[in-house]
């Protein structure tokens, strides 16, 4: 054996050595993968917050019934302590330390209020249930069923109908404005302009994201209500409409910038084939480029949904929150993130009222999270279908 | 030159007019002359990547370019469809005519040109389409509107560009499914489909396997019936085998341009022959 051979054989064995430890690269990789663990944890402790707090509402174990069962002041010796308690609506350290008389005060009072109440025929209603939910009731006094959002009231309406309506109308007019507007720009931007122009173009149209929103609403309240009053005539200054023009603003950039980048990320070897069989750039960009962009143009879309459908003080200061059923872009309009800002301040803590707008954001929460599982499925359909069936 | 002879119309030609400029010989052939350049030049900014290029390609033959990486070929071949307009900052100076008319002129529509002047790139780029769309992309573009006709079209460039037989099941399958061969052969159809009078190829084989490079140069000797083509290829061989006419270009000037028997066998400049043997680039 030659020593070059032995020399090659001792550098070769250095492979066998065992795996080395490489400390400082397993710390970092651990500490990365905490950081991106904590944020998908973070999201899912949130909704299980909000999950939790309006739960009893989903469950029927809340009332919300203005008048439940009343028990005579002369019986208050007879009903076991737990139930008295719960009947006078104290804690236990409340109820001990409160002497007979006052218990007995606050009974009477009980029995007054029930009294008064029981005129009201709808007191007993637990109005939490699913039909006073979802569908219109005829409540005493109305001629016909109506949808009614009305918690701070004798009887609390908690009819999340018009709340619904309310948002998807302002949603719409947001999207109809802002995806045709943002996409056009998109093309533009990234296929037609000439270069020195996107350099500013593409920042200056991003810029707008900056814009806080209450900036945004203020604007649509002042300044753009009462330019579009004359120009279509409608009755209530504030409304769906004016609230999605704005709420279109502000989910430009999102859609803009995104669709943007899918645009420009389309291969060029796509745009010179185009070019190359006679297109003209409109031609190329509109039929073959838009086309090889249609998954990331969706997930824009679908981000800008998720933005306007989450917006809170745009509608909240341009819808009117007028909380109405209709069909009319025109008519005042309340969103449900409307509905939990102006409202949960108001309430009484672990009440009905009080979960009923946990419930609901619990339900903004589950829209967002469908609509991008929808949008997911949707695109790898579109992507399998515009590309052929392979 | 006999090229006003061939001529059926008395259109003006240009060639025949002004001697071409004193430079590489040319090839004599009695075929008739599609393209001339006159003094071309090309600037990327300051850099001149083209000097003074004179130059006929004639029509129905194929004419290669060849010549190290850089020196040009591939711009000089992208200024007969002006894909260079694409660029920024390039400058063109000098002419190119085709059929007599100079296509740099303010009154020419590119996309007519580009209708007629069809492109093969070096890396095959079929859209994200279905096979069959990415041959009625061009027909529709083009104002082809009748289903029956389209039809009948994409089976003849898919044939023309001897892919029918391997496609004709799966027309709506993706475009992306297929060989890199069979995705280079199907922008040849493509390219075809529009019924182009001059192809041009910028190292169609470069990416392909040995087997699909063979496939792609018959069909290119194939082709040549009803075509002018116009091929850049880095490799030698594939020159030698399948073109009439050969220009060298080094450090965007043309050494030398003449038939492709004489330029492997016996060219007239050294560094032709340097370059064809092998001793550099």
């Amino acid at each position: 054996m030659s020593p070059s051979t032995e020399a090659v054989q001792e550098s070769w064995s250095a492979i066998e050595r065992g795996r080395r430890r490489r400390p400082v690269e397993y710390v970092v990789e651990r500490g990365i993968f905490l950081v991106s663990l904590s944020a998908i944890l973070m999201v899912f402790l949130i909704f299980l917050f909000v999950g939790r707090e309006g739960l009893p509402v989903l469950l029927g174990r809340q009332t919300s019934a203005a008048l439940a069962e009343v028990i005579p002041v002369a019986d208050m010796d007879k009903t076991p302590p737990a139930k008295l308690q719960r009947y006078l609506g104290l804690t236990g350290t409340q109820f001990q330390e409160m002497d007979r008389e006052t218990k007995l005060e606050l009974m009477t009072l009980k029995a007054e209020g029930a009294q008064t109440l029981g005129k009201e025929k709808d007191a007993r209603l637990n109005t939490l249930e699913w039909r006073y939910l979802l569908f219109p009731y005829q409540w005493t006094g109305y001629d016909r069923p109506e949808a009614i959002w009305q918690p701070v009231s004798t009887i609390h309406k908690y009819n999340i109908l018009p709340l619904l309506i309310g948002t998807l109308k302002a949603t719409l007019v947001a999207l109809l404005f802002s995806v045709p507007v943002s996409l056009a720009a998109a093309i533009y931007v990234s296929q037609l302009a000439h270069p020195s122009h996107k350099e500013w173009m593409k920042p200056a149209i991003e810029m707008l994201s900056g814009i806080p929103s209450v900036v945004l609403g203020f604007f649509a309240l002042l300044v753009m209500a009462s330019f579009l009053q004359p120009l279509f005539g409608y009755e209530s200054r504030l409304n769906a409409f004016v609230a999605g023009l704005a709420l279109g603003i502000a989910i430009i950039p999102v859609v803009f910038s995104i669709s943007e980048d899918a645009l420009t990320s389309v291969p060029p070897a796509y745009k010179q084939a185009a070019l190359a069989l006679g297109s003209t750039p409109w031609q190329a960009a509109w039929k073959v480029i838009l086309p090889a962009a249609v998954p990331g143009v969706c997930a824009a879309v679908v981000l800008g949904f998720g933005r306007a459908i989450g917006e809170t003080m745009i509608v909240l200061m341009a819808s009117g929150n007028a909380s109405i059923v209709s069909a009319s872009l025109f008519d005042s309009t309340r969103t449900i993130t409307a509905t939990i800002a102006a409202e949960l301040a108001e309430t009484v803590f672990g009440e009905h009222h009080y979960r009923m707008l946990f419930l609901l954001g619990a339900l903004l929460f589950a829209a967002t999270f469908l609509s991008n599982l929808l949008a997911t499925r949707i695109m790898t359909g579109l992507k399998a279908r515009m590309e052929g069936r392979a | 030159m006999s090229a006003t002879l061939m001529d059926p119309t008395p259109v003006k030609s240009p060639a025949v007019m002004t001697p071409p400029p004193a430079g590489p010989t040319e090839p004599a052939t009695a075929a008739r002359e599609l393209i001339r350049a006159r003094d071309l030049s090309l600037y990327y900014g300051p850099s001149r990547a083209l000097k003074s290029i004179n130059l006929g390609i004639q029509e129905r033959l194929v004419t290669a370019f060849i010549g190290p990486s850089g020196c040009g070929k591939s711009t000089f071949l992208r200024c007969f469809n002006r894909m260079n307009d694409l660029i920024d900052h390039v400058r063109i100076e000098g002419r190119i005519e085709i059929g007599g008319h100079d296509i740099h002129a303010k009154n020419v529509d590119v996309i007519e040109l580009r209708k007629r002047v069809g492109m093969v790139f070096q890396k095959s780029n079929p859209f994200p389409k279905s096979i069959y769309e990415n041959i009625a992309y061009g027909l529709r573009l083009h104002g082809m509107r009748e289903r029956s006709r389209i039809d009948e079209v994409v089976e003849q460039s898919l044939r023309g560009a001897a892919l029918w037989d391997e496609v004709k099941d799966r027309l709506h399958g993706s475009a992306l499914g297929l060989s890199g061969g069979q995705q280079q052969r199907l922008c040849i159809a493509r390219a075809i489909a529009i019924r182009p009078q001059i192809l041009l190829m910028d190292e169609p084989a470069s990416a392909l396997d040995p087997i699909a490079t063979a496939r792609v140069e018959e069909l290119i000797l194939e082709l040549k019936k009803d075509y002018t083509i116009v091929i850049v290829t880095h490799n030698m061989q594939q020159a030698a085998r399948i073109s009439d006419h050969t220009a060298f270009f080094y450090l965007g000037e043309l050494i030398e341009y003449d038939a492709t028997v004489k330029i492997f066998t016996n060219p007239s400049r050294k560094q032709t022959e340097d370059y064809v043997t092998g001793r550099f680039g």
